[in-house]
């Protein structure tokens, strides 16, 4: 095949679609962020801090972001490797569709998630009057919160391992299995260190992805400040209620958590990209060598099967 | 293919394991519900109770919240903390009724009340409990105009105008934007207009209105925060507050007459039976018609209900407006919104959200 050649176009298109491109960037991205941060401290770290710690109501919003996203996060992670396993490793009646309902949160809006669950669990929904006469609430509490959330990041564990579980394939699976080893032991001493950087990259996405949502929790909260205000309805409650710097200090802490999410998933990318390579490598090896019984990568698969009695 | 036989058995534990986990998080989600991630744990036991009200009360109740509380606890003894919950009156209402746990509803209309006494959380006879209809203050709504009126804009007429651009919230979900829509409306009549003269004055509004927020708070963000906008339709107490925010960049026009806005409210019945608060929750209603109550009300801009209403200051005097009100414009509310804002009512027909502009 020969080689693709750009044609060239002339420098000064050229410099004009890189300024085009960087301004792009600068004006939707760099420009907003760094606003959000000159905003927020305007009036200096003290005046940053205390709208974080001393009001009550931003400190309850706080915390509970960092309580729902991680709740929501850890039902998608059991959720994520079980159907991914599933999905990879067996063919059934109903797997495409399986397939396809995990990515239904990617096409319905957020919005319309949280007022299906409002349909359900409200007191006029479904599971209505059963929850009242339980004394459970659901809607307009933090379980509704960590449902619509658990929702919306649904596909973000799934998809990222599926594919990652379909190129390692079952083999090192089924010699774990025929050398006598248990679920559970398969489990945490094939199959999690072999999908370990995909799995743990698709948590940091959805953990993103949940202390932003705004849309289905919007509609699940009921806008009671201190109880059910996650730090994005803080957010826009404070800039409703002409408190921009405090606003903005809310804000520079979600987009603080965005830009450590944004380092971590760098990290984790190369690490794929790493371990991506190192199967590709052992693929290509020749059958004298891989069937020595001494994996090239000497990882997690040679101390399953040593410690396998 | 065969040889994934092997791990068969691990199928059906792993499907159930997957399932188990669900059902785990979900009891654990359901059963811890009462005291909350927030942890209430070790706080000596108090009243807590849940007002839900319209957005442009939010910095009434964080007043009144306060004063409340320190008078009910002198009266009682009893530690008393109000959460609040703000959005567009249509909105609130509705999650009022899908579960929503409010003590206490203040809304901006009587729909929007009504709506949940007819579900059933609130008797039938709420509006004979309180005063006046149960309806402890009122407002009008008012023009906000950019600094120096530009526009010239004095009165109902010259929002008429092909170089007027408005702001008004969704009138479907907000009360503001409803209260806006009769306004404009019994502005229409009162000037001798016929009921299509109205029509077509309050279809030039909307045709002139670039955004519909869906509630009054984000309509006035749009209108001060984001710039948008000549004049800007909103209650007399919401207009002070943008107008005072705004550090000189907008002022109020008051037109010749306007709508007498009635926000009522209501203890809803079955919540705080239920939560055993309705002492509390008659005691924070009643506050509000109470001397130190109309107080706060009126140094937020609302006219408080009864004779000699103290004033927004000392010294400042109450501006006089001509008021009609919804019995002027429909009749009644249930009218009104039959006629207006129902499935296929006036705004339906006349509304066309303005694509590309």
């Amino acid at each position: 095949m020969p080689k693709p050649t750009i044609t060239t176009a002339n420098p000064l298109t050229e410099r004009l679609l890189i300024a085009a491109a960087v301004g792009v960037i600068g004006l939707l991205i760099i420009v907003p962020l760094a606003s959000v941060f000159a905003e927020a401290f305007a009036e200096g770290p003290a005046a940053w801090w205390r709208a974080l710690a001393h009001d009550p109501d931003t400190r309850h919003a706080i915390w509970l972001s960092l309580t729902v996203a991680p709740l929501a996060v850890a039902i998608n992670t059991i959720f994520g490797i079980a159907t991914a396993w599933l999905v990879s490793r067996f063919r059934f009646p109903g797997r495409s569709l399986l397939i396809t309902l995990c990515d239904v949160p990617f096409s319905v809006s957020p919005v319309v998630a949280g007022l299906a669950l409002v349909l359900i669990f409200g007191r006029q929904g479904l599971l209505g009057p059963t929850l009242a006469s339980l004394g459970w609430k659901v809607i307009f509490s933090w379980p509704g919160l960590v449902l619509a959330t658990t929702f919306v990041t649904l596909p973000l564990v799934v998809r990222e391992l599926i594919p990652v579980m379909e190129a390692i394939g079952p083999e090192e699976e089924l010699a774990a299995v025929s050398l006598g080893a248990s679920g559970w032991q398969v489990f945490t001493r094939v199959t999690l260190p072999n999908i370990r950087w995909a799995l743990l990259h698709g948590v940091v996405l959805a953990n993103a992805r949940a202390m932003g949502e705004f849309g289905a929790v919007y509609v699940v909260s009921g806008h009671i400040a201190g109880l059910t205000d996650t730090m994005p309805l803080r957010v826009e409650k404070l800039f409703q209620e002409y408190r921009t710097p405090a606003s903005m200090a809310v804000a520079s802490v979600l987009a603080g958590l965005a830009l450590v999410t944004l380092v971590a998933k760098f990290v984790i990318e190369r690490q794929l990209e790493a371990e991506a390579r190192e199967l590709e490598a052992a693929r290509s090896l020749p059958d004298t060598l891989a069937g020595s019984g001494t994996p090239p990568d000497a990882g997690p698969p040679t101390s399953t099967q040593a410690s396998i009695p | 293919m065969n040889s994934r036989l092997l791990l068969k058995p691990l199928f059906h534990r792993s499907l159930a394991l997957a399932f188990a986990g669900l059902l785990v998080a979900a009891f654990v989600g359901c059963s811890g519900s009462s005291p909350g991630p927030g942890g209430a744990a070790n706080r000596p036991k108090a009243i807590e109770l849940l007002n839900v009200s319209y957005d442009p009360t939010r910095e009434l109740y964080r007043d009144i919240n306060a004063a409340f509380a320190k008078h009910y606890e002198q009266e009682h003894g009893t530690p008393i903390s109000i959460k609040q919950s703000h959005a567009a009156s249509g909105s609130q209402s509705r999650a009022v009724i899908d579960g929503l746990d409010a003590d206490i509803v203040t809304l901006a209309t009587w729909p929007d009340v009504e709506a949940i006494a007819k579900s059933g959380l609130i008797r039938e006879d709420w509006q004979h409990r309180y005063d006046n209809g149960s309806i402890p203050y009122h407002s009008v709504v008012v023009f906000v105009v950019r600094k120096g009126n530009p526009k010239k804009i004095a009165d109902w007429q010259d929002l008429d105008r092909d170089d007027i651009s408005i702001i008004t919230p969704n009138p479907k979900t907000s009360g503001n934007g409803k209260y806006s829509f009769l306004a404009a409306w019994g502005a229409a009549i009162a000037a001798g207009g016929s009921q299509e003269d109205a029509q077509k004055f309050v279809s030039a509004i909307y045709r002139r209105t670039p955004v519909l927020d869906t509630g009054a708070r984000a309509a006035t963000a749009t209108f001060s925060q984001k710039g948008i906008g000549d004049v800007h339709l909103t209650f007399e107490q919401e207009a002070h507050l943008e107008v005072d925010e705004s550090k000189g960049e907008l002022e109020i026009i008051y037109p010749k007459r306007s709508i007498r806005v009635d926000p009522p409210v209501a203890v809803v019945d079955q919540n705080v039976d239920r939560k055993a608060s309705r002492h509390a929750a008659e005691a924070y209603l009643g506050f509000l018609y109470s001397p130190e109550g109309r107080a706060i009300i009126a140094k937020h801009h609302l006219r408080p209900w009864g004779d000699n209403p103290p004033p927004p200051a000392a010294g400042e005097t109450w501006p006089a407006i001509e008021t009609f009100d919804i019995t002027f414009v429909a009749g009644d509310w249930n009218n009104a919104m039959k006629k207006f804002f129902g499935e296929g009512g006036v705004f339906d027909a006349i509304y066309q959200p303005q694509a590309g502009k």
